[in-house]
């Protein structure tokens, strides 16, 4: 008997050019300069004398393909039939046209997409699955990003920050959403609650022992079986045994909790990049809105917004008033967690007498 | 017409307030989708017990080893069937877009209708390593799903132990920041290294990352083991009626405070026009009648703020290419890690320039592939045997732009000092 056809398939990474915007191609590398005629708009020169006028707006990112229809039937009737996507899941549609500007505006809008996120504006939050795919998830970041956007909505449409702000949002303390200004991420507060009797079946125990940063995970036998045991006292409960081992589920309900943590920065301008700061934690992981963690984003923001100069990252800001001056200024509480005793952590400390009086 | 849908009282309230609603777009995927309408009811669930309710698996499609992310419902009935049955396989294909996240319509309404057909109809632009990540197909569907993707020219992306999707930024394409041709690096180094994407045999993952400049829009340095970074070496070009306009509308106590006083090397003077300095590595533009900038390049470290500021006023300079930095990280195991200098100025013109490239990306991945341990990025392996070690199992010659300052310790055998003088002294020759 013949065998069944067995598809081969085509290997190999998708040239862009036809993908490109054709003032996009026409211009490829030649461009000079670019401004900003309002918020959610980018007007971009070319050497050539070519021009191009970008309208970036915030979508869910999770979409229905009917809102990427939707978003077809736009750039297909108030601008050139091209679109791109940033990192942050915003939209950018470029119209080779001044007048063509308003009237995309207007569509994207009266479609329920907002426009902006450009400049010194709140962009959209990047995130990750969450509850709706994730296998390990602490929280659902698509709620709390929507919960958060709803909020800071008229933030992303407006220029009225010092400098940007990039938002992020985790499921896990892995931190998949990456660096930024503010990141929500969830924080473990308790040590992962064993199934014995699933943990020799369903785990490779070495590998999930060398997982553990503080060597807290030993082999053992419970009830006859293989199994291993957590040193609750060296544990840290971060959840990295968790996706090697699903029986050492570190989950729950309550003793999930979110932590907020501020001033990272991806970018090389002024100051070398920057890695987020711990400044809040223990917030209830209260679905479906998460009011609380919305009321910490919203005091940091506003602290940042009245008293950061142009130009400055949320980095920059702290950097320039010290850390007395943002719990002061943010009214948020500093615990002894903040203080870094993790390897190398003692460079966080304060080595000198520079102190604000 | 789909099934009818579960009630889901806590996910409507995520229907409420002004920014897009991802409920809602579920809603009108179930109105004729009854996988749909099943993951709307697994969802409230997890918001109803707030815990995770999918367990991951194994699955694939011909040819490949990764790129599938195989998820299963743990919500069964007391009988152990699934509570959700039409959404009890709910795998998602990560598909690779094209380089710089670049669309036309007609090719977003292909994959769309794929989509339709043979899935949730659930599509996330883009997930966090940058692939097209299509939610919820059943396991049966999932190779019919690739298959159809692939014709249109998609490949998949990577998972597991192996190299992931990369991703670069707008580049070339539309801004003026742009040092190199961000979408030809891609391009070359993830065709360079598909076996590496699609058959998982790594001791880890392995992320390339592709910024035209050091603005760094994807964040290249934090999350990906080899970024690619835009710079130039030459001076920093002006532009003197951009200048005298940008001055005209902020002021000249803007430039004082927003330019010249953030630049972090003080590479920057405000002077008046008869006084500026002349010499090979001074850019100088005049920003009304009488005072002009004067900008030291030889101490500028290229960071982008006075650009960024000034766009138009001050432009990149010519003579072009990309600072090269290895083992970017997030957290697990050691805490989050920035990549390391390897390269300083790395030309990305000529075909040789390019040849030269891939050849460094092939010496990086081949030592990770054979000192790596299991489940160890780039920057533990380099935490654990040390940058020199590393450098030279790169052959990569060493260089002072790699460190902050020189070791404070002195716990080191330095026995081999005057050989490795001498190897400087070679060093300073051969430049």
């Amino acid at each position: 008997m013949a065998q069944p056809q067995v598809r081969k398939p085509i290997e190999g990474f998708l040239d862009n050019k036809k993908f490109l915007h054709p003032k996009f191609a026409a211009n490829y590398g030649n461009w000079k300069m670019h401004d900003r005629p309002r918020p959610g708009v980018l007007h971009h020169v070319s050497h050539s004398g070519d021009e191009v006028w970008t309208v970036k707006c915030g979508t869910q990112r999770q979409m229905d393909h009917y809102t990427i229809r939707k978003l077809c039937d736009i750039a297909d009737k108030y601008a050139e039939g091209f679109m791109r996507f940033t990192m942050r899941s915003n939209v950018e549609i470029s119209v080779s046209s001044a007048d063509k500007v308003e009237p995309l505006i207007k569509a994207l809008e009266d479609a329920g997409f907002p426009v902006g996120g450009t400049g010194n504006s709140v962009s959209m939050v990047a995130h990750t699955q969450g509850w709706m795919h994730c296998d390990i998830p602490g929280t659902d970041a698509s709620g709390v990003v929507k919960s958060m956007m709803d909020h800071l909505i008229d933030e992303y449409k407006h220029e009225r920050m010092p400098n940007r702000v990039k938002l992020s949002t985790s499921c896990c303390e892995i931190n998949c959403g990456g660096q930024a200004d503010i990141a929500v991420v969830v924080q473990y507060t308790k040590p992962p609650k064993i199934n014995h009797d699933l943990v020799s079946a369903i785990c490779e125990r070495p590998t999930v022992v060398a997982r553990c940063p503080v060597a807290a995970i030993r082999p053992t036998i419970v009830n006859g079986k293989p199994s291993l045991e957590v040193d609750e006292r060296k544990c840290v409960c971060c959840g990295a045994c968790y996706p090697p081992c699903p029986p050492m589920q570190i989950n729950d309900p309550e003793s999930n909790k979110i932590a907020i943590w501020v001033g990272g920065k991806n970018s090389n301008a002024r100051s070398k990049p920057t890695f987020h700061k711990l400044v809040a934690a223990g917030l209830p992981n209260n679905a479906p809105r998460w009011p609380e963690v919305n009321a910490v984003v919203g005091k940091i923001l506003k602290a940042y917004q009245a008293d950061g100069r142009p130009w400055e990252r949320m980095a920059d800001w702290i950097d320039r008033i010290g850390w007395p001056a943002f719990f002061e200024k943010t009214g948020l509480p500093f615990t002894k967690y903040m203080i870094d005793d993790w390897r190398g952590g003692r460079v966080n400390l304060n080595a000198s007498a520079h102190i604000r009086f | 017409m789909a099934k009818p849908l579960h009630p889901t009282p806590l996910l409507d309230e995520l229907e409420k307030g002004p920014w897009p609603s991802f409920v809602t777009g579920l809603k009108r995927l179930a109105k004729d989708n009854d996988m749909a309408v099943d993951l709307l009811g697994h969802l409230e669930h997890s918001y109803e017990t707030r815990m995770g309710h999918w367990k991951g698996g194994t699955l694939g499609v011909v040819g490949y080893g990764g790129g599938i992310i195989p998820r299963f419902t743990e919500i069964k009935d007391k009988d152990g069937n699934p509570r959700f049955k039409d959404a009890a396989e709910f795998h998602t294909l990560r598909i690779m877009p094209a380089a710089g996240m670049h669309y036309d319509t007609d090719t977003l309404r292909k994959l769309c209708d794929i989509w339709q057909k043979h899935g949730s109809g659930l599509i996330a632009l883009h997930g966090q390593s940058g692939d097209i990540m299509f939610q919820g197909a059943t396991s049966e569907n999932v190779q019919k799903a690739f298959d159809e993707f692939n014709e249109l020219g998609f490949d998949l992306g990577g998972a597991g132990p192996a190299l992931r999707t990369s991703a670069s930024c707008i580049g070339q394409a539309r801004c003026e920041m742009s040092c190199y041709d961000e979408a030809k690096a891609h391009h070359l180094v993830i065709n360079k290294f598909l076996d590496d994407l699609h058959r998982p045999a790594l001791p880890y993952k392995f992320k390339f990352k592709f910024s035209g400049c050091p603005n760094d829009c994807t964040n290249s340095i934090q999350r990906s083991d080899f970024a690619t970074i835009g710079t130039w070496r030459d001076n920093i070009r002006t532009d003197e009626a951009q200048a005298k306009k940008w001055v005209a509308k902020n002021g000249v106590s803007a430039l004082v405070n927003q330019v010249i006083g953030m630049c972090p090397t003080r590479a920057i003077q405000l002077k008046d026009a008869g006084a500026v300095a002349k010499g090979e590595h001074i850019s100088s533009v005049k920003v009304d009648d009488k005072q002009a900038l004067e900008i030291d390049n030889k101490n500028c470290v290229r960071c982008m703020h006075c650009i960024n500021v000034m766009t138009g006023g001050l432009q990149i300079g010519k003579d072009k290419g990309a600072t090269i930095l290895i083992g970017g990280k997030s957290v697990l195991k050691i805490g989050a890690t920035m990549g390391t200098v390897i390269v300083p100025f790395h030309p990305l013109n000529t075909e040789e320039d390019w040849e030269n490239y891939l050849d460094l990306c092939q010496r990086t991945m081949d030592f990770f592939a054979e000192n790596a341990l299991e489940h160890e990025r780039t920057g533990e392996m380099i935490d654990r045997i040390g940058l020199a070690n590393f450098l030279e199992g790169v052959e990569v010659e060493i260089d002072p732009n790699m460190i902050n300052r020189p070791r404070m310790n002195p716990y080191t055998n330095m026995g081999g000092w005057d050989e490795e003088v001498a190897k400087a002294e070679a060093r300073k020759t051969a430049a």
